[in-house]
């Protein structure tokens, strides 16, 4: 094969694939474009189903035994890849074309020992001897920064943490130094503050060694971060197309203005500016409507027009984007200037009577040590400090998030209050009475009645042989709300409308349900016992933008009715912005900082906050940030620093103090708490870590002709 | 792993000690059923009273136990009723010859059953793949006592091929184990076969198998460094519960070919109530399960590295 070094490393032109089922023919991409230069990343975004990892497999020549190309062509260096046979494809895979994956734990074999996982890349593609192999590998190990990369070598998968995976997944993508990476959501299953730490390495190496990327996420904040270009796409196809800061800033088609709608971006507000869900649902891939694919769902849909015919991508003309193509009629027609992606403004909520009053919990797990060594030592029973010393209160009304990344024991502490665990120490009060040390058991429905929980996967949380219907109507009878079984009947039928899902899925069973339909029935059988208060344990964090947002924002809603109590649990800071009144963040078990929303999401910080503010994407290109990255892994619960939890990786740390001993939780009158032992003052002198221009300076309002010149 | 390899020895003396006391009371609990078997039908009951004091059964069941206990540990199994005889002198000749069978039979059927197993779970769904589950589902199908029929049939009757019984009266013949090993093997490989081809068809599903494919290396490669060894870890409990079922499920083939083995030795013995024989064999077949067991479960620690450092 003669690579042509002049042609752009991948030109997809026209492609079209399907999948072939029982059903027939299923088109996944259609009429897919793209270009890709050397040393250019481009995104590609949409929400699931939408076909970007089809994309993927595609360019890899990868798509399963009931996947087909059935037209156009994907050239590599100038050269046809769906002419190649087997054997140049397979020298392609690895060497010039890589690909890292979306679950690192899985795309690694379990029981072979990662040196060798990675040796066999180079001894395949270039045929040097084993110990040239491992240098070479060794050597790439330092470069993604794992710390003792022979140790890495000569260990199993499943012995190292899950950054540490993604790092070794990346190392063998670049082992070969390939033109090309394919990234499939390669940081969706870790938490934040390594996300971070892995994006800036891609970015940092591919420009190293001047790889081309292809980066595929359902992020629009993370794809302004990583790339060059973006491509949108929904249902099989590429709505628009652009230069980042074009695309971003003034998004013509009405699917990418409604993404931007759906995204609680640091200028929304759930009072004054709430998001706005785009209605309607993805269509079945065999049920797309004629024309566009987006108009069922569509505010500017124009009958006659939209729904008839081949919709082809356009240019958009104007000096702001020479370079920026949408699939829309009727694009130089919208006027998005003058309206505002949010939803209509509300007054702000009342608080009532405080509701839930921790303070000094404390959780602690016993690990039981078998090990000879801890038995002659006599310290055979060891503690994990799941929660230590938690304080807080929520009112009536009010929206307290607790945030943190995994192992934080935020989710122990929602267990505790649920009674499924019991407090080791410490108090738990809710509606006046004492539930810390009460197991589930032992409440009184009355107790149980007044504290549900939403629960963060709706794909199992439902039962699967009861009906929907049947399944909220339990509840109802359980709590004791109604019992005569007309106006049960009645009260699901109302929940069904509140939580905005016909009245006929009362008869349905939940495998005929969609995510976010499924989470709305979550919803509503948590509310159907009016509870005084909800803990919602991630409740979003496994939906898609769009439907994310129809969740959260009915969520809002219902508890607005009801004057509900919610505390939210997220590790996603920008989602508890948005609609939290007040927050904890948590480390280690232990609270770092706790206020108001305003109070945590401006200078004072704690390290840590500041650190997590730090690595939120936020999906908006005129937002600046202070880029700071954690080095290290969170510490083992087991065995955790005895000072300040985030001695090991604070980056502000002010020296032996913070590793020998406790810090001070130092307090305002408005309750602002944070735990660090540098001074207050100190702290308040930090800058703010993200700067939003204010509406006036913004690009957007301004005539984008202008602007570019 | 030296500590985990005590616990399973452990558990394994734990099971073998109740499984005796278990034989033991059921065997010998009435002294008087012990005797009646060993001195015939047609005893008188003072001839019974007799026997039982003079060796030993009026003594409470514990001792009696750990007596018999202790003179198992120093290799006296009792004597035979039926062939009047020391246990010891029919009993290690059969079990010999159980082993040779059973272990030319599970070295044939381990081998045609993975690599069966691994060639229809490589590609699930496709001509091959169907083929060899058919096959594997249609030999489980068909019982021993009607192969060593079909079989005896074809080749002892119609080609006239080999022997039809292998009762090896002229000392060893390796033609006469021949049929029932082949018995053996068409009835038990399915089995294996089918659990080789899920896991390999799971394994062949995985990410890392995505990965390895991916990562440009040739097929074969993919299949032998990356997708066999994990394939493999789930049917190897499966392959060492085949022991036990060699060792006692044997019966209907030692039978019907008159092999004289271990299966047919029980039978005979459980058929005329030879005590001593019955508790011989129960010992050796408890011992030979939970061996295997422990064995099994040893080596799939040391398989799966996810158990091994954990």
């Amino acid at each position: 094969m003669q690579f042509d070094d002049s042609a752009p490393v991948l030109e997809i032109k026209d492609l079209n694939l399907s999948y072939f089922t029982r059903a027939g023919e299923i088109p996944a991409v259609i009429d897919f474009s793209l270009t890709v230069n050397k040393g250019e990343s481009i995104g590609l975004v949409g929400e699931s189903g939408c076909g970007k990892s089809t994309v993927a497999m595609a360019i890899m020549q990868y798509m399963g035994s009931n996947g087909a190309i059935r037209s156009g062509s994907i050239k590599f260096k100038g050269v046809e890849m769906n002419e190649m046979s087997p054997e140049q494809l397979r020298n392609l895979r690895g060497s010039e074309i890589s690909m890292i994956y979306q679950e690192p734990f899985a795309s690694l074999n379990p029981s072979l020992l990662l040196g060798s996982q990675l040796k066999e890349v180079l001894t395949t593609h270039e045929g040097i001897s084993d110990q040239e192999a491992h240098e070479r590998a060794v050597q790439l190990l330092e470069d993604v920064k794992l710390p003792d990369p022979e140790r890495v070598m000569g260990a199993y998968p499943h012995q190292i943490s899950g950054g540490q995976q993604q790092r070794v997944v990346i190392a063998m993508a670049l082992l070969s130094q390939p033109s090309l990476l394919l990234l499939d959501e390669p940081t969706t299953a870790l938490d934040v503050t390594v996300e971070a730490g892995i994006t800036k390495l891609i970015a940092d190496i591919s420009k190293k060694y001047g790889t081309s990327q292809i980066y595929i996420s359902h992020n629009l904040g993370l794809i302004l971060e990583v790339c060059d270009r973006v491509f949108v796409m929904y249902s099989g196809e590429v709505v628009e197309e652009g230069t980042i800061n074009s695309l971003f800033t003034w998004p013509k088609h009405p699917y990418t203005h409604g993404l931007f709608g759906c995204i609680p971006l640091p200028t929304a507000d759930k009072n004054a500016a709430p998001l706005q869900p785009i209605r309607g649902q993805l269509p079945l891939p065999h049920e797309r409507p004629n024309g566009c694919n987006f108009g069922p769902r569509c505010d500017h849909f124009q009958e006659g027009r939209c729904d008839r015919g081949i919709i082809g991508m356009d240019y958009v003309s104007g000096a702001s984007g020479s370079d920026h193509r949408v699939r829309c009629l009727r694009w130089n027609e919208i006027d998005y200037g003058a309206e505002v992606a949010h939803g209509e403004a509300k007054p702000p909520m009342e608080f009532g009577d405080e509701v839930l009053a921790v303070e000094n919990m404390q959780k602690y797990y016993e690990v039981h040590d078998r090990s000879l060594a801890a038995m002659i030592k006599g310290r055979s029973v060891r503690y994990v400090k799941a929660n230590e010393s938690l304080n807080f209160s929520a009112r009536e009304g009010e929206t307290v998030a607790i945030v943190g990344e995994s192992g934080c024991g935020k989710s122990t502490f929602a267990k505790v209050l649920m009674g499924l665990e019991t407090a080791t120490d410490g108090e738990i009060m809710h509606a006046g009475e004492p539930i810390g040390e009460v197991d589930v058991h032992h409440r009184s429905t009355e107790q149980i009645r007044g504290l549900q929980m939403v629960f963060q996967n709706p794909f199992d949380t439902l039962n699967p042989s009861h009906t929907v219907g049947g399944q909220i109507a339990r509840v109802i009878r359980k709590f004791g709300v109604e019992s005569d079984p007309d106006k049960i009947r009645e009260r699901v039928m109302r929940l069904l409308d509140i939580v905005k899902l016909p009245r006929d899925f009362f008869y349905r069973r939940p495998r005929q349900l969609s995510g976010g339909q499924k989470q709305r029935v979550g919803i509503a059988r948590a509310f159907a016992g009016n509870p005084s208060m909800v803990i919602a344990d991630e409740p979003v964090s496994a939906l898609d933008v769009s439907v994310a947002a129809a969740v959260t924002e009915l969520l809002m809603e219902i508890q607005r009715e009801h004057k509900t109590t919610l505390l939210f649990i997220s590790h996603d800071l920008s989602v508890v912005r948005y609609l939290s009144d007040r927050i904890v963040v948590m480390y280690l078990g232990q609270i770092m900082e706790r206020g108001s929303t305003d109070e945590i999401f401006a200078p004072p910080y704690h390290p840590y906050t500041e650190a997590l503010l730090s690595a939120v994407p936020i999906a908006d290109p005129e937002v600046t940030k202070r880029e700071i990255v954690l080095e290290g892994n969170l510490p083992s619960v087991l065995n955790p620093p005895a000072g300040c939890p985030f001695s090991t990786r604070c980056p502000r740390k002010i020296g032996a103090i913070c590793d020998d001993e406790r810090p001070p939780v130092h307090q305002t009158n408005t309750g602002h708490a944070i735990a660090c032992h540098i001074p207050l003052e100190e702290l308040r002198e930090i800058e703010p870590v993200i700067n939003v221009p204010s509406l006036d300076e913004r690009l957007h309002v301004q005539n984008p002709e202008v602007v570019a010149d | 792993m030296l500590k985990v390899i005590g616990t399973r020895l452990g558990v394994m003396v734990l099971i073998m000690l109740t499984v005796s006391v278990l034989l033991f009371v059921m065997n010998e609990g009435n002294p008087r059923l012990v005797a009646r078997s060993v001195l015939g039908p047609y005893a008188q009951p003072e001839q019974l009273d007799a026997w039982v004091e003079k060796n030993g059964y009026d003594k409470p069941m514990a001792v009696r136990y750990i007596t018999w206990v202790g003179r198992i540990f120093a290799g006296d199994l009792g004597d035979s009723i039926i062939y009047k005889q020391p246990v010891n002198n029919i009993f290690w000749k059969r079990l010999g010859n159980t082993g040779i069978l059973a272990g030319i039979t599970f070295g044939i059927m381990v081998v045609i059953s993975l690599t069966l197993g691994v060639l229809a779970g490589m590609k699930e769904g496709s001509a091959r793949d169907r083929f060899i589950s058919f096959i594997s589902i249609f030999t489980t199908s068909i019982p021993e006592y009607a192969s060593a029929v079909i079989l005896s049939g074809i080749f002892v009757f119609w080609l006239a091929w080999l022997p039809g019984t292998s009762a090896m009266t002229g000392g060893f013949n390796a033609v006469e184990l021949v049929l029932p090993v082949m018995v053996l093997t068409l009835y038990g490989f399915g089995y294996v076969a089918r659990m080789t081809r899920a896991s390999m068809a799971e394994v062949m599903t995985s990410n890392y198998i995505r990965t390895a494919v991916l990562k440009g290396l040739p097929y074969w490669r993919v299949i032998m460094k990356h997708a066999l060894r994990n394939a493999l870890i789930a049917p190897f409990t499966v392959i060492m519960l085949q022991f036990n079922w060699l060792l006692s499920g044997v019966v209907v083939t030692e039978f019907a070919f008159g092999y004289k083995g271990f299966g047919a030795l029980l039978l005979e013995a459980a058929l005329r109530r030879d005590i001593f024989v019955i508790e011989a064999c129960g010992i050796v077949a408890v011992f030979v399960a939970v061996g295997t067991q422990t064995i099994g479960d040893l080596a799939y620690t040391y398989l799966n590295p996810r158990i091994r450092f954990s």
